[in-house]
């Protein structure tokens, strides 16, 4: 906070740490001339097309949770916003049944009893069957079900109440006196018709007309119903109609209710308040009064006097506590006065600019569609001590689908970031210079048309604009201006200026003066007086100012034009477009105020850094600026253009320029001391390489004391996201190689959940793009898991176990997969998963599992709230299959809706969060083919599958389940991976990990810490015949095990790996246990004979971490130990394996290792050479 | 007046129209199209030349098809010469558009280096970067850059993205302000009179005397033929991104804001046309 107040100095991006970076985005929506919705996200910089729209649209009116929009069928037309929260609806009926001494409980009931399928009431008939979805967009969610919940306590099978007689109070309990019974059926059905654009259906018996006219707001009259809205409809006979019912559970509503009039309406406008007004055909306004909580539709209506008498008012909008009107010569008024008790208000101000249309949205923010040139305008500077603002400002932001202007966009934010600076610097170059020009031509500033000529007519201009295509945003927007002010080149200036200054305010004189270059006398540009709005008409003082604003403004546009004739000329697809016309806009949904940072603008709105970069990126201060020589170079570099790029627009470009760039506010969790959260501008550009590869950076811009910096890393050199969910912020990591050897990721935290999963679902998918990698994990992919149970998966190299070369653990590059486990077993194919079955996610974890940048205070990052499930967004990479083998009673829920599913549940999406979220799953399977398979209901705690069996063949797979038992699974193939049943094994005791490795080894480490070799294990004997007792190493408490091609690991309680010796195959047992690390949590032993494990206290360069990946160094068939660690991603990893990679590295450099390598130390003891066996610590 | 950052991107975006046709003597199933395409003068031919490959290969069978390789008018255009060089050495007065012609076989391994991937360019492109430091900074800007700042320069290049690369290039051509300049311009002079592929040699931008030198002082010492003698007709053009600079201009300017991406300063001294 602290830095807020330091940087409010400068006025233009004060608000950039404050509030406004924190709100999250939302959307202005507008139409366009040819019936096309767009939406412009608050955060983003382009308009982005609704593709799907049914047909064209002639208006729309937005809420933040739904847009409703008059289709050119004079129909209406609902979009509602998917969100977490889906749109469902209960239906409910009762079965009432009555006991005759025949039949006992039968439907047969008495006449005066009530229907036999009622409401809860007794009075409403309600079968079944007589329940339908109310639209087309509805969706029943499963059929009919009986409630057996009864005020919180289950019922008998049947779900029956039993009670004397109806209406009465009901037991579940049957007594002798238990006349009657009644059961509740549910059924659920779901709003489907999310994100797309759903008609509202017509009544059929009291249809209104066509309508005209739509307008919704209402939601802050009252909470209750959650979600509810007014929307009011005009039809084209003039009346007016209100829609009962919206609200939440039911978006649509549920009927129209005519509202009598005292006129024609044809426009009418309603506030998120309780302001309504109405244009009446005449051209007078009327004004809805008594609207309450109560009585949302209001009581009576109040006629109002139009603006001006001679032409009547065409529009009025509406806000909290604003109105604004435009006029039938598309003047535009503001109503002063207006309030929650004064709904009418006391007297129009005429206010600058010819508008269409105006919208008033959120916060009382305005916009409006000009009359000549139907671009969309932003008011500026309305804050609630000026409701009327200051100026009116084009939005420039391009539509999707313009691909010259979507490489602006990027071009733009390129350069902010690149040097902080390059962007915007051009804008104030061209001012400068074109300024300058036009002293030079003798143009004065008094007479704003000769310099519009000059800029709208390139030939009459000698120097210059030897530019080449500079394509910023800029241009966009004078290209607006210098196409109209050819096509209407006498017209009243006033309409021209893409921004219509009405006065100047000292805080805002300074971006202008700064547009307009210091050529620009000052005292001309700001002459009107500098008044404050108040209830006056200021219709006088305005017509002053608009001559000096125009000057300015043509000025600016002006300068910027220069631009414009050379973008023309430089990417042909610029020739085609035209600038958007724009026919509505509605801002009802768009959460912005004055203070927000939008960049739907060109870029000059960031002032103070402008001025800075010119400077910063002066790569040598000429002394002579206008020498000869360096004219004469710019003269020739833009006769050059011309030669050679002139006349051939047309032909392609060699490198394709397509770039997506998306930005956000996020936090940083800043690198240098003392650490902490810091606001920062997070933004991602994509681009496609010349070979057609997707690529981007990251850039993270910062303040540092006041200055411009940034942080940058590349796509394709990410080696993981990773989520950091904790209770009280939305974070990820991003680690490089280099990060990943600091022990120290990039942090940023997002403002809601949502956004964090957008980003991480955008960024992953980046990352695998820009690395070639598709698909679902391969058979050979390494498998690891963090201590919060989120799922990565690697794949490997080929070199990764080279001898002396392997890929550095480091650059190993990971991407998450759904789903959260404990473990992950997988080999020949098949992979299989543990879930954590007692203790969900909460009670785990270490001080040591945390990811070490938990802070001290021990604050839990394992919540329940953390596990809860990703967004719709987030893709996975494959599917998780849950298997439903739980006993009854505790997980009843997951059964019932075990049920719904579909039996072709595969790739069904909902499946894959609803594991995460109920978090009962027992045990998850992973599958990517087959169908829907039931295990029994085993809980297991650890499982083994033999790497690199044939695929062909049964795989051998064993399992301890949570209670010690060890089973072995029969029947498993790779087309059948869940296998077909379990045998079990006995034991004495019971048993806590298992591992199978090559020719039928299997180990096992029973509960009290001692290991276990099974004997005659064979495809014939699957299950093989005892169990050898094997000591654990003096003193030591084994934990886990690890069995590969030859080689078996062991982990003790101290955290020390065991390496064991003597095993032969006519002596399988081996002979004694050799150390190889400390500081070890697990081990995967790989089909190669490769060790993997999970080490604490690697210490990094910046930080140290525990839980970290490992990899070791050296592993030969003569040094099964290895020497050394190459370190991996961490910390807070808690499981690797390694198991599916049977990829043997090329066997080139073994060679000449096999010489220089020290002679087979197969030595039986323990403990051993230190420099041999080194430690897990770096 | 425009700023010297406008030098910059005239000169990053400059483009050539190319027409580009497959070499007649290949074996082609059906014939092919000539291939029209804009092509940025500061970057390598290899890296802007793959959808002149894909349309080629449409009417080729694959295996009519070794490595490809460009020439005009029978002379092999070097890869690893920037795209700007090549045509102003080999065609600047000649009709737009600059015809190219494709070939598949008969690589000219005498004339030209084999190119299997960008990635050869991008060695290339690099080597000439540390090249032009070690002259200007005794390497001390370049190796003091990390593996990404180098990689931001490939991209930019690669990507045609301006503001990326000179957001790092910057740093290449800054120098301590007492000193006036670099401590040698990296150049190359490139004549059609001489058999040697360039003239590269040590010069500072400050004379001993303390004094600027310009384009003059530089061609006076390497290549005085060059230069118009009083009296003289014209007879040769030095050309440098297409445009003839004052000779008057400094040398150090130039160097500044004329340099390819490589960071060197191609000079081409070509025959004045006759017509």
């Amino acid at each position: 906070m602290e830095r807020c107040r330091a940087r409010r100095a400068g006025p233009a991006d004060a608000f950039r740490a404050g509030e406004g970076a924190a709100m999250p985005a939302s959307l202005l929506w507008a139409v366009d001339v040819h019936g096309r919705v767009y939406s412009l996200s608050s955060a983003g910089q382009q308009w982005e097309l609704w593709r799907d729209a049914p047909m064209e649209f002639k208006r729309v009116t937005a809420a933040q949770q739904c847009c409703w929009s008059l289709g050119c069928d004079n129909g209406i037309y609902l979009n509602v916003f998917a969100s977490d929260v889906p749109v469902r609806y209960r239906e409910e009926t009762y079965e009432n049944q009555r006991w005759n001494p025949v039949d006992g409980f039968s439907e047969r009931l008495l006449p005066s009893d009530r229907w036999q399928w009622s409401d809860v009431t007794g009075l409403q008939h309600q079968p079944l069957h007589g329940f339908q979805l109310p639209s087309s967009s509805w969706e029943w969610e499963g059929d009919w079900y009986v409630d057996e919940n009864f005020e919180g306590e289950p019922t008998e099978k049947e779900g029956w109440t039993y009670s004397i007689d109806f209406p009465s109070t009901y037991t579940k309990d049957k007594k002798w006196n238990s006349c009657v019974r009644r059961r509740r059926w549910i059924r659920y059905r779901r709003y489907k018709a999310m994100d797309t654009w759903a008609k509202i259906p017509s009544q059929p018996m009291s249809l209104p007309d066509p309508f005209s006219d739509i307008s919704c707001g209402g939601w802050e009259i009252s909470e209750e119903p959650r979600g509810r809205l007014s929307l009011w409809a005009v039809s084209l006979q003039g009346k007016v109609w209100f829609r009962e019912g919206i609200c939440h559970h039911n978006p649509e509503g549920s009927s129209w209710e005519e509202v009598p009039l005292p006129g024609e309406v044809v426009q009418i406008s309603c506030g998120p308040g309780d302001l309504v007004w109405a244009v009446l055909w005449e051209g007078k306004l009327i004004v809805r009064e008594g609207i309450t909580r109560d009585c949302p539709k209001g009581l009576t209506w109040t006629v109002v006097e139009g603006p001006s008498p001679e032409v009547g008012a065409s529009h009025v909008s509406v806000g909290n506590s604003v109105v604004w009107a435009v006029t039938k010569d598309n003047k535009v008024w503001f109503r002063r006065g207006v309030n929650s008790h004064n709904p009418c208000g006391s007297g129009w101000i005429s206010m600058v600019g010819e508008m269409i249309t105006i919208s008033v949205g959120l916060h009382d923010q305005v916009w409006a569609v000009g009359g000549e040139d139907r671009a969309v305008y932003f008011r500026q500077g309305v804050t609630v001590s000026e409701l009327s603002g200051k100026t009116w400002r084009a939005i420039s932001a391009p539509r999707d689908g313009e691909r010259s202007h979507s490489s602006a966009s990027s071009q733009q934010s390129a350069g902010r970031y690149f040097s902080g600076e390059v962007q915007a610097q051009s804008v104030v170059n061209d001012a400068d210079s074109d300024a300058e020009k036009g002293a030079g031509d003798g143009a004065t500033f008094t007479t704003p048309e000769p310099l519009l000529g000059s800029a709208s007519d390139p030939p009459s201009d000698p120097a210059p604009k030897a530019r080449i295509p500079k394509v910023t945003s800029d241009s966009f927007i004078s290209e607006l201006v210098s196409d109209k002010d050819q096509a209407k080149p006498s017209k009243d200036v006033r309409v021209t200026p893409a921004v219509l200054e009405e006065e100047v305010l000292p805080i805002e004189g300074e971006e202008s003066l700064l547009c307009a270059g210091e050529a620009l006398p000052s005292t001309e540009s700001r002459g009107g007086p500098a008044s404050q709005w108040s209830n006056v008409d200021l219709e006088e003082a305005q017509n002053q100012q608009i001559q000096s604003a125009a000057v300015l403004d043509s000025a600016e546009t002006c300068s910027l034009s220069s631009v414009t004739t050379f973008t023309l000329a430089g990417e042909d697809s610029y020739g085609a477009e035209e600038h958007p016309m724009w026919a509505w806009v509605s801002g009802g949904g768009c959460s912005v105020d004055s203070s927000s940072q939008l960049n739907w603008f060109s870029s000059s709105a960031n002032t103070n850094s402008l001025t800075q970069s010119v400077q910063s990126m002066s790569l040598s201060v000429s002394p002579a600026q206008t020498a000869a020589w360096r004219r004469q170079i710019c003269e020739q570099l833009s006769e050059r253009s011309r030669r050679e790029m002139d006349d051939f627009k047309h032909y392609e470009q060699a490198i394709e320029q397509s770039v997506w760039v998306k930005k956000g506010a996020m936090q940083w969790w800043r690198d240098w001391k003392p650490h902490k959260w810091i606001d920062v501008q997070f933004a991602f550009e994509q681009f496609s390489g010349p070979d057609g590869n997707k690529d981007g950076i990251l850039f993270i811009y910062y303040n540092y004391y006041e200055e411009k910096k940034y942080l940058h890393a590349f796509i394709n050199e990410v080696t993981i996201l990773v989520p950091v969910l904790n209770d009280s912020k939305h974070t990820f990591a991003i680690y490089t190689d280099e990060r990943t050897k600091q022990r120290w990721p990039i942090r940023v935290a997002a403002a809601t959940e949502l956004e964090m999963y957008d980003w991480l679902a955008l960024l992953s998918v980046s990352c695998c793009e820009s690395r070639g990698i598709r698909g679902p994990p391969s058979r050979q992919a390494i498998w690891s898991i963090t201590c919060k149970g989120d799922i990565f998966v690697s794949e490997p190299s080929p070199a990764l176990e080279a001898v002396p070369y392997p890929t550095p653990c480091d650059q190993m590059f990971w991407r998450q997969v759904g789903g959260h486990l404990r473990m992950v077993e997988c080999g020949a194919g098949i992979v299989w998963g543990i879930g954590d079955p007692v203790s969900g996610y909460t009670s785990r974890g270490l001080p040591t599992d945390r990811y070490m940048w938990s802070n001290a205070s021990g604050l839990q990052e394992c919540t329940k709230t953390s596990t809860r499930p990703p967004s719709p967004q987030w893709t996975w990479v494959s599917d998780w299959a849950v298997d439903y083998s739980v006993s009854g009673g505790t997980d009843r829920e997951g059964w019932q809706y075990a049920a719904d599913f579909p039996a072709s549940f595969h790739g069904y999406k909902t499946m894959k969060d609803f594991v995460r979220r109920r978090r009962w799953a027992r045990k998850c399977k992973l599958t990517t083919t087959g169908p829907w398979q039931e295990v029994p209901p085993i809980a297991l705690s650890d499982v083994t599958v033999l790497p690199g069996a044939a695929a062909s063949s049964t795989i051998p797979l064993w399992a301890v389940s949570n209670k010690g038992d060890v089973l072995c699974r029969l029947g498993v193939t790779a087309l059948t991976p869940a296998g077909s049943s379990w045998l079990h094994v006995g034991t004495d005791q019971p048993f806590k990990s298992i591992s199978i490795g090559a020719a039928g080894q299997v180990w096992a480490i029973a509960r009290d810490g001692s290991a276990f070799h099974r004997g005659s294990v064979s495809p014939q004997n699957p299950a093989g015949d005892c169990w050898y007792h094997i000591p654990s190493p003096a003193k030591q408490k084994l934990k886990q095990v690890s069995v590969g091609r030859t080689s078996i690991c062991t982990v003790d309680e101290n955290g020390n790996l065991w390496y064991r010796q003597g095993v032969t195959p006519s002596y399988p047992q081996g002979s004694s246990w050799d150390h190889i690390s400390n500081n070890v949590r697990k081990v995967s032993v790989g089909p190669l004979d490769q060790i993997w494990i999970i080490a604490d206290k690697v210490q990094g360069s910046q930080s140290l971490s525990c839980g970290t990946v490992c990899h070791r160094l050296g592993v030969q068939p003569v040094e099964p130990k290895g020497h050394q660690w190459d370190y991996g991603i961490g910390g807070g990893w808690d499981h690797v394996t390694v198991r599916g990679n049977a990829t043997e590295p090329p066997r080139i450099a073994l060679f000449s290792q096999k010489d220089s390598a020290p002679p087979t130390s197969r030595s039986p003891l323990p403990g051993g050479d230190a420099e041999l066996n080194g430690s897990a610590v770096g | 007046m425009a700023d010297d950052k406008d030098v910059l991107r005239d000169v990053w975006f400059g483009r050539i129209p190319t027409c580009f046709t497959l070499n007649p003597d290949e074996v082609t199933e059906r014939e092919a199209e000539p291939y029209y395409l804009l092509l940025p003068r500061v970057s390598y031919l290899p890296l802007v030349t793959d959808k002149v490959k894909k349309h080629f290969l449409k009417v080729m069978r694959t295996e009519d098809v070794e490595e490809m390789w460009f020439e005009h008018e029978g002379t092999p255009l070097k890869w690893h010469y920037p795209i700007g060089v090549l045509f102003d050495f080999h065609a600047s007065n000649s009709v737009l558009p600059w015809s190219i012609t494709v070939h598949f076989k008969n690589f000219p391994d005498v004339d030209l280096l084999h190119c299997p991937s960008n990635s050869v360019v991008e060695a290339h492109f690099m080597s000439s970067i540390k090249e032009a430091d070690a002259l200007k900074h005794k390497s001390q800007v370049v190796n003091d850059m990390q593996k990404k700042d180098h990689k931001q320069l490939w991209m930019g290049l690669q990507n045609d993205k301006f503001d990326q690369f000179w957001a790092m290039n910057r740093k290449l051509m800054e120098y301590p302000t007492e000193e006036g300049g670099f401590r040698y311009i990296p150049f190359r002079i490139y004549q059609t009179t001489s058999d040697r592929p360039f003239i590269q040699k040590l010069f500072r931008p400050v004379s001993t005397e303390g004094n600027p030198h310009t384009l003059f002082d530089l061609l006076k010492e390497m290549c005085p033929d060059a230069l118009t003698k009083d009296g003289e007709e014209k007879r040769f053009q030095v050309v440098i991104h297409g445009i003839e600079p004052l000779l008057e201009t400094p040398l150090q300017w130039l160097s500044e804001h004329l340099s390819h991406p490589d960071n060197f300063l191609h000079i081409c001294i070509i025959p004045t046309p006759t017509d």
